[in-house]
């Protein structure tokens, strides 16, 4: 299972590296013979509406999709682990401000916050990114500050202190390298969070604005031609689910690696 | 044990209510300055007006006021229970579109919570019950499958199989109980898959816990340790999650109701945002996070009735 679950998004990251070199056609090349095309030989996942291949299509969507998923997942996991840190690692007043204010933040619901963001940003790739991130830091932000509380009295941490570290020294030497492990899991599960916040905006037609493409605008597209076209939103849903369940996977995986007393597997 | 205990404690709920109102205060101001920071404004995408006509309809909706006195305006509204007049839907106000279109949201919403807790409980259940067999790893391999599929992927595959090809259910609109099936299915089986995974997992986690091998060793049956001391234990997780459940649900309705076609508030606040209809942006987020702040004291107050260890404050 792991062996195809690695091999599915080792695929995933080549196309997107080098999605010009793999797609059979340029992703804006009309082929006005054949407007909604079935899958066929010339065009392995049929045409869109203007006679473009889906295939290339697709595989220049993975770019996009990939892209604003795994950057924000890294800024969110940045910014996150800062807050955390220092709100865990200073404690009384600080953090309890620091936590009343994530709080409320927490109350400002997920996708609302993102669209509106996005709004305010702009609807391109950058957009975007920064729009996921800054709401995707927030869990990130809660699990770094447990994590720092749970060691910060632990007898290395003691040791540390009476051997005279600095704060910096004991924050960035000694307790947040224990928290790698939960981390690493949060990253792999904030990957596909991403992808899918991207794409479920994009499907409505609030992300990613044409002629950029991602796998949601593009099974937006199919959406509307549901009916008869159906290969129109079958493939692009496909990329996208194929992806989320392989980066979940993966997670599932990792966290039982890292994590003894997880009793998923069995 | 709930006797001798107060059900509801007044005090702690008085509290909870200030903070809520805090939080809505805060809500409102942020989402405030982050409309009023996006550039251009909900006017601008029509046809060039003569300047006096742009004057008077700034004049009317206060635009033309400085920033601070738009937003007093505002909250003395909000406190009044107004949230203004719609710039989009000429001649209604915010309230009543709202008061239209959130029991539908609420309906929607309702109905996933309970397709995601009956279905996500059941399965749970039966594969924590018997882990390694069949049944487990069939339901979990389905399960995981329901957490990565985006709702709309599934809504889509639903409308196609069981609307188009099958011919059973509608494929879209809101006139009828029928209507309800495909909407509700497509947004409570995602949270029913995740919540089978999280029951599954905290009932093997209990499992090994000295309480159970004490009700096993006192010769109880593996059912009633099952339901008597297993379940309870294993349902904390299960209620804590609720209240984002529940926030999930409310707000991830958007995505399914622009699907179905269905004239709830999540819509209306997709065409409310690309018409920079300022009012109506404002007046949803509002509602959504008081449902938010809401459900979330309402699992507090679950919560501590449901382990008597846990104490509100």
């Amino acid at each position: 299972m792991t062996a195809v679950n690695v091999m599915v998004l080792a695929v995933v990251v080549f196309t997107a590296l080098f999605a010009p070199l793999v797609a059979p056609y340029p992703y804006d090349a009309q082929d006005l013979a054949s407007l909604y095309a079935a899958p066929s030989a010339t065009h392995w996942m049929g045409t869109d509406r203007l006679g473009r291949d889906l295939l290339s299509r697709i595989i220049h969507g993975t770019r996009t999709s990939l892209l604003v998923g795994l950057v924000s997942a890294c800024v969110a996991l940045f910014v996150g682990t800062l807050y955390g840190a220092v709100s865990g690692y200073v404690g009384g007043r600080v953090d309890a401000t620091l936590m009343r204010l994530l709080e409320v933040l927490y109350a400002l619901p997920d996708l609302l916050l993102i669209i509106l963001l996005g709004v305010l940003i702009g609807r391109g790739v950058p957009g975007m990114i920064a729009a996921i991130s800054l709401v995707g830091w927030m869990t990130v932000a809660r699990l770094v500050r447990g994590e720092i509380l749970r060691w910060r009295e632990q007898p290395f941490a003691e040791a540390a202190r009476a051997a005279g570290a600095g704060h910096a020294r004991i924050l960035f030497r000694h307790l947040l390298p224990q928290t790698v492990g939960p981390l690493i899991v949060t990253l792999t599960f904030r990957i596909p969070a991403g992808i899918l916040a991207e794409s479920t905006l994009s499907f409505v037609g609030l992300g990613i604005a044409p002629p950029q493409t991602s796998w949601g605008s593009l099974a937006g597209e199919g959406w509307t031609a549901l009916k008869f076209y159906p290969h129109l939103i079958v493939f692009p849903s496909l990329a996208i689910f194929v992806t989320m369940l392989a980066f979940n996977l993966l997670g599932d995986r990792l966290r039982d690696a890292l994590d003894p007393t997880s009793v998923t597997r069995r | 044990m709930i006797r001798g205990r107060l059900l509801v404690p007044f005090k702690a709920l008085a509290r909870r209510a200030v903070w809520g109102l805090a939080v809505l205060w805060v809500v409102a101001t942020v989402t405030f300055l982050l409309l009023r920071a996006v550039p251009g404004g909900p006017f601008d995408s029509e046809k060039q007006l003569p300047p006096e006509i742009v004057a008077n309809i700034e004049a009317k909706y206060h635009l033309d006021q400085p920033v601070w006195r738009q937003y007093l305006l505002y909250l003395g509204g909000l406190i009044r229970g107004d949230l203004g007049p719609s710039f989009k839907y000429v001649g209604r106000d915010v309230v009543d579109i709202l008061a239209e279109t959130f029991p539908v949201s609420l309906a929607l919403g309702a109905v996933a919570l309970l397709v995601a807790v009956v279905l996500g409980l059941t399965f749970g259940i039966l594969a924590g019950e018997r882990p390694g067999t069949w049944v487990d790893r069939g339901g979990m391999m389905l399960a995981t499958a329901g957490v990565a599929v985006p709702n709309f992927v599934l809504g889509a595959v639903l409308v196609l199989v069981v609307s188009h090809r099958l011919h059973l259910l509608p494929p879209a609109l809101w006139e009828g109980p029928r209507y309800l099936i495909l909407p509700a299915l497509t947004l409570g089986l995602g949270p029913a898959a995740y919540i089978a995974r999280l029951t599954r997992s905290s009932l093997l986690d209990i499992a090994r816990h000295e309480c159970i091998r004490t009700a096993h060793a006192k010769g109880l049956s593996p059912r009633a340790v099952l339901f008597a001391h297993q379940l309870p234990n294993a349902l904390m997780p299960v209620v804590t999650i609720l209240g984002p459940l529940t926030a999930a649900l409310v707000t991830g309705s958007f995505v399914v109701e622009y699907l179905f076609a269905i004239p709830g508030m999540g819509r209306f606040f997709i065409t409310a945002v690309t018409n920079r209809d300022y009012p109506l942006i404002m007046g949803v987020t509002l509602l959504y996070a008081a449902v938010l702040v809401a459900a979330n004291v309402v699992v507090d107050f679950a919560y501590a009735w449901l382990d008597p260890r846990v104490r509100i404050e």
